[in-house]
């Protein structure tokens, strides 16, 4: 069996066997799989808005996954992800707000001001991880605690007690009365677009520029880039100041494009968090990341329509949504297997 | 050979494919024709209405669960069926599901549509521009578009009654209060407590504490648990799901020891099943806001076109928009007359109470 054949197997038997568990769990549960799979396919295929919507949700997965794929590559585990987008949404909501400018100055300059406080707070785990050797996961964690509380109070205060920011001003939005129409009102805007440049930047970054190819060393095995002459303190800087980034600009499609504001918030989004999700399935390459995001923004928004649609709670959509994403993951078990059945024949 | 193989193998993968496929198509003709028998059902009444509950959910014991109590009887009365044509509801996950929730409600032709909760403003009001033909109701916020109802509660009302009845009842002279975020329906609850325990013994200290969330049980069970360890022993919670940890602080504690005087006031809906350990309950009352009866009142008068767009209505205790439930012997006879006395007065407009901090 030939490498290319396994690659084009191993994604679809994994879907499959997700699909087949998913509903085995819903037949159990005494729901209709077929129509629960109809009602999926539908909220994520079913029409244009639907379509619209899912691309909207699919854009900050992007950025999300970019941004652990970037750290991953230079051997750091961002967790702190999910912090670096709250801040990044909320600049980008304070900049929306605040300022009165044309839209070709407004719009950039709030994307820019995500993307630095973003990159601002994925410095501070570089920095720390530099210089004193304190272990990123630890710090990144945390980071997402002061994000989170630190942003509700910011919010408090320009809200005047409110739980709530102002609305953007339109030159700062990402929405377009365009793609509203085109796809039947939903609330698709341009961020998807600038999560595309953004794949683009990565791979730039990581395939074609000195910096990359550094930052890839030191992610390969510090004491060899060490010793070939390279910074490992200033790389693992760069590489979560740009990781940092491309969260903050996730942060700024809630804030540009689906919300236009930003309310206090209980918890996490969760995106951060399934953007580690998100590189792993992409296996930490811009593309795969797209793959991947598109997975996981798909099935996240087209699992709502399972209860509209079909009747099924959702608690139990999110089993077999589970499910799904665990095959998918797990299709390297799937590899060794596919791999040792064509062994055995040759052997033969 | 090879090749061979894997084709056996791969044909087993569809084949098992197709069988489980089949077993699940089985199904979907069963409940596919139920299906439309019942939708038919349903057809026989023009209106249909729906709701989108906020994060909660329609088993939250509390506020999302009335606003469902009030569309199923509603539909119980017009003989509607859940689905289609009938009623229903979608529950969001998080707070980018509002405006997908309520189109994907408007899109199905719903006539009337709920948004459950002060947080759905904004989505209301966005999507209540783009689906001009569907009529709208914000539960406890406020959207101003022609086919948008806008339903406010006098909380403070209600509140200021459990804040009578809590420090009447109370012994250690320590009362708690725990909210779930701090907007403006929260404190309104926080403020109508206050002045109720006021009005009855300006010395009593009460204990105020947000949790900030009204999904997160832990939270609540923790400001709880504080709260009682420090003398506390009545609690009046306004904090939808959060507030279930309350409960189960104060029921863990009563079942430690018998004979603590821990108590706590529900919100929202009868929260006395909630307080119910062993054979012991820590409910003292609940502060009921009848979502239910708005929401009923509201697609009466959609049903009947009188839908009132554009407008706030505001229902308090003189519209039975907010009570106190049944105490069931906790509360003795003669603290109930203290109280109705209140009610009264506040019925009547002798008492005004304040809504703002």
């Amino acid at each position: 069996m030939s490498n290319r054949l396994i690659n084009v197997l191993v994604p679809v038997i994994s879907i499959i066997l997700g699909l087949l568990v998913g509903a085995v769990v819903m037949l159990v549960s005494g729901y209709d799989p077929v129509a629960g799979y109809i009602a999926l396919w539908n909220g994520i295929f079913g029409d244009a808005y639907a379509i619209g919507e899912t691309i909207r949700q699919i854009s900050p997965y992007i950025l999300a996954g970019l941004a652990v794929a970037f750290a991953f590559r230079t051997g750091l585990f961002n967790i702190g992800v999910e912090g670096q987008l709250i801040v990044g949404w909320f600049a980008a909501a304070y900049v929306g707000m605040a300022f009165e400018l044309p839209k070709i100055i407004h719009l950039p300059l709030a994307l820019l001001a995500a993307a630095a406080a973003g990159a601002i707070w994925g410095l501070i785990p570089g920095l720390l991880k530099a210089t004193l050797k304190v272990h990123e996961v630890i710090v990144t964690i945390m980071m997402n605690y002061i994000a989170l509380y630190v942003v509700n109070a910011l919010i408090k205060v320009l809200a005047n007690g409110g739980f709530k920011t102002e609305k953007i001003h339109d030159t700062a939005s990402l929405r377009s009365d365009f793609l509203s129409e085109l796809t039947d009102y939903s609330t698709l805007h341009y961020g998807i677009f600038v999560a595309l440049l953004m794949v683009f930047v990565m791979w730039f970054i990581l395939e074609k520029m000195k910096l990359g190819y550094e930052l890839k060393s030191v992610g390969f095995n510090e004491n060899a880039a060490q010793y070939a002459g390279m910074s490992v303190k200033k790389n693992i800087i760069m590489a979560m100041l740009i990781s940092g980034a491309f969260a903050g600009l996730a942060g700024a499609m809630e804030a540009l494009g689906t919300f236009g504001n930003m309310s206090t918030r209980a918890g996490f989004t969760g995106i951060g968090f399934d953007g580690i999700a998100v590189a792993l399935l992409g296996a930490n390459t811009p593309l795969g990341v797209v793959f991947g995001a598109s997975l996981f923004g798909s099935l996240k928004y087209g699992a709502n329509n399972m209860p509209n649609a079909a009747n099924i709670p959702i608690e139990i959509v999110s089993i077999v949504i589970a499910l799904i994403i665990f095959f998918v993951a797990s299709g390297y078990i799937i590899r060794v297997g596919l791999q040792r059945i064509s062994k055995k024949k040759e052997a033969k | 050979m090879s090749k061979r193989r894997f084709g056996l193998a791969l044909s087993l993968v569809l084949a098992a494919g197709t069988v489980l496929g089949a077993c699940g198509s089985d199904k979907e003709e069963g409940k596919g024709s139920d299906k439309g028998s019942s939708s038919d059902g349903g057809n026989t009444s023009e209106f249909s209405l729906g709701m989108v509950t906020d994060v909660g959910g329609i088993d939250d014991k509390s506020f999302n669960q009335s606003a469902w109590k009030g569309i199923q009887d509603f539909g119980s009365e017009n003989s509607l069926k859940k689905g289609d044509g009938g009623f229903d509801y979608l529950q969001s996950q998080s707070d980018a599901d509002y405006t997908t929730n309520l189109n994907a409600l408007a899109r199905r032709d719903f006539n009337l549509i709920f948004g459950v909760g002060f947080l759905m403003e904004d989505a209301i009001d966005t999507i209540a521009q783009q689906q001009k033909d569907t009529e709208f109701a914000i539960i406890d916020g406020v959207v101003e578009q022609p086919n948008v109802a806008s339903v406010l509660f006098k909380e403070q009302e209600g509140a200021y009654l459990a804040g009578v009845a809590a420090a009447l009842m109370t012994k250690s002279d320590k009362i708690g209060f725990v909210g779930g975020m701090e907007i403006p329906v929260i404190e309104r609850f926080e403020v109508g407590f206050l002045a109720g325990v006021k009005a009855v013994r300006p010395d009593i200290k009460v204990d105020v504490q947000y949790t900030g969330a009204f999904d997160k049980a832990e939270l609540g069970k923790a400001a709880a648990n504080r709260m009682y360890s420090s003398g506390v022993d009545i609690i009046f919670h306004a904090a939808g799901g959060s507030g279930n940890g309350v409960f189960s602080e104060a029921k863990e504690r009563k079942s430690a020891d018998k004979d603590a005087y821990v108590w706590v006031i529900g919100v929202d809906s009868d929260q006395y099943d909630e307080g119910q350990v062993g054979d012991e309950n820590v409910t003292l009352t609940s502060m009921l806001k009848r979502v239910d009866n708005a929401v009923n009142d509201i697609a009466k008068l959609s049903k009947e076109g009188k839908f009132p767009g554009g407008e706030t209505k505001v229902y308090g205790l003189h519209d039975e928009g907010v009570a106190l439930a049944d105490s069931r012997g906790a509360i003795p006879e003669d603290v109930l007359a203290e109280i109705e006395k209140y009610d009264k007065d506040i019925s009547d407009g002798k008492i005004e109470v304040p809504g703002e901090k």
